[in-house]
């Protein structure tokens, strides 16, 4: 990166790790996806240009994912640092991806950003929305390289 | 009503199937793919069985593959930005020529009637008309660069040499040839769809069009030639397409293919949803003002979205459809 976009990002505080319950361990309680459990997922992704996760950077949080187990959807908002963002499509990207390595395949994720925040936001969503375009991007191999550095978690 | 019976599953294809094309004599059925191979199912007996697969005819995802009319040539349109073509002259299916010249991701192939012409689209906004020489040489006859966006389908007309494409920037094209100086230009454009045309499909007779698309629609259009009798205003020699109906509340997600049967006339769509759903003119319905009603929705047809479904071209109510899930099925559909 030659030069960055948002010189000094606001930094949020990071949630509360996820209260393990008795029920939680119990293999014979069927638990099904939650929001909690998806934006575990993708809250330790990494920004492109920051060496800070999305979830510190408030990119993603928990109020802006929703979840329907019985109609297999999952829905993620995420806002973008500052509404010119050129990463938005790349930090989208990232998202759907470890969904779609992390989840089944019966659910249909979308990935969206969030109403207002972005200045080319209904560009980025077709995009993020196009599962042919998002499939002929994956086998990009420079692209896949960055995304795969976003979502590597040590 | 219809009743919709799965004949057979056919597995083979590693991943994401994303199309089917029955041959011309509808004996065979190729399917392709993201493992970069190519099938061709025959019957054996009661069954469907894969009769050869086609390895190294391409280094990336194949989206799209079409039979010529005569049922000797299998074209496949590839991510890796080429087209490739198949034939058995030597017994076995071996790829013969492979055409070049789009920037990047290749999205549809289809063949005219006469198999003459092949028009080609890709991800860099061009439709191609390429002409068929001898001795398996393919001459680029026109680049056509009327689209503002990625170009997902192309379909020549059933009898004329006509084409239509759908784009991601939401309309539909017409292209023809201009008799006077052998130039290709595009004829009309239809605009009315709100979001990525993905999929078009000509009625039998070529004097319809049906479209559908990510905005959960399905329109149908109507050719009106110059001198019509509605009276409908045509510029110069070329007709206007109108739309006449769009069906919608009926799909859930982004509608990913459509094939009108050329045998009972029936329209049938693939969806994200995972559904298939089967559409039919009402009878009685006015010609410029028709009505289609939803026979039948077959649901969960796949476990992940449908990407393609083919009326099979010689038996009616045959029907093919391929997967995200990875799986081909074959239908068959009746009326009760």
């Amino acid at each position: 990166m030659d030069r960055l976009e948002n010189i000094n990002p606001k930094l949020y505080r990071k949630c509360e790790e996820r209260q393990i319950t008795e029920s939680d361990e119990d293999d014979n309680v069927t638990d099904e996806f939650d929001s909690r459990e998806i934006f575990d997922l993708i809250r330790g992704i990494n920004d492109p240009e920051h060496p800070l996760t999305l979830e510190e950077l408030n990119v993603v949080e928990l109020d802006n994912i929703s979840v329907d187990n019985s109609k297999n959807e999952v829905k993620v908002l995420f806002t973008p640092t500052i509404p010119h963002c050129s990463m938005a499509t790349i930090i989208g990207l990232s998202i759907r991806v470890q969904l779609l390595r992390a989840l089944p395949p019966r659910f249909k994720v979308s990935v969206e950003i969030a109403p207002g925040t972005h200045a080319s936001e209904s560009a980025v969503n077709k995009q993020l929305a196009d599962k042919e375009r998002v499939a002929a991007a994956l086998e990009n191999s420079h692209l896949i390289e960055v995304i795969n550095q976003c979502i590597v978690t040590y | 009503m219809v009743r919709m019976e799965s004949v057979q599953t056919l597995l083979g294809h590693q991943g994401r199937v994303w199309n089917v094309s029955w041959h011309p004599q509808g004996s065979f059925l190729a399917s392709c793919g993201e493992d970069k191979t190519i099938r061709i199912w025959g019957r054996e007996g009661e069954k469907w069985i894969t009769k050869a697969v086609l390895t190294d005819g391409h280094q990336r995802t194949i989206r799209q593959v079409a039979w010529s009319p005569c049922g000797n040539y299998l074209a496949s349109a590839s991510f890796d930005a080429t087209v490739a073509i198949w034939d058995k002259k030597s017994g076995e299916f071996e790829c013969n020529a492979t055409l070049e010249g789009h920037e990047n991701e290749v999205k549809s192939v289809s063949w005219s009637k006469s198999g003459q012409l092949l028009a080609t689209c890709s991800r860099d906004k061009s439709v191609w008309v390429w002409e068929v020489a001898e001795d398996d040489e393919y001459e680029c006859a026109a680049v056509l660069n009327a689209h503002t966006q990625d170009v997902k389908k192309v379909l020549w007309h059933p009898h004329l040499d006509i084409l239509a494409s759908a784009s991601y920037d939401n309309t539909v094209k017409i292209f023809r040839e201009d008799p006077d100086d052998n130039d290709w230009i595009c004829a009309a454009t239809l605009s009315s769809h709100e979001s990525t045309v993905w999929g078009l499909a000509f009625n039998p007779t070529g004097s319809r069009l049906a479209t559908c698309s990510a905005d959960l629609t399905v329109k149908i259009w109507n050719e009106y030639l110059p001198g019509n009798s509605e009276g409908i205003v045509t510029p110069g020699m070329d007709a206007v397409w109108k739309c006449v109906c769009t069906l919608s509340g009926y799909h859930n997600r982004t509608i990913y293919d459509i094939d009108w049967c050329g045998t009972t006339d029936l329209i049938v769509t693939a969806c994200g949803d995972d559904n298939i759903r089967i559409f039919k003119e009402s009878p009685g319905s006015d010609r410029n003002a028709p009505t289609f009603s939803l026979l039948h929705t077959c649901y969960g047809a796949h476990t992940q979205d449908v990407n393609s479904v083919s009326w099979n071209p010689t038996f009616p109510g045959l029907l093919a459809s391929a997967s995200d899930d990875g799986e081909i099925k074959i239908w068959n559909c009746s009326d009760y």
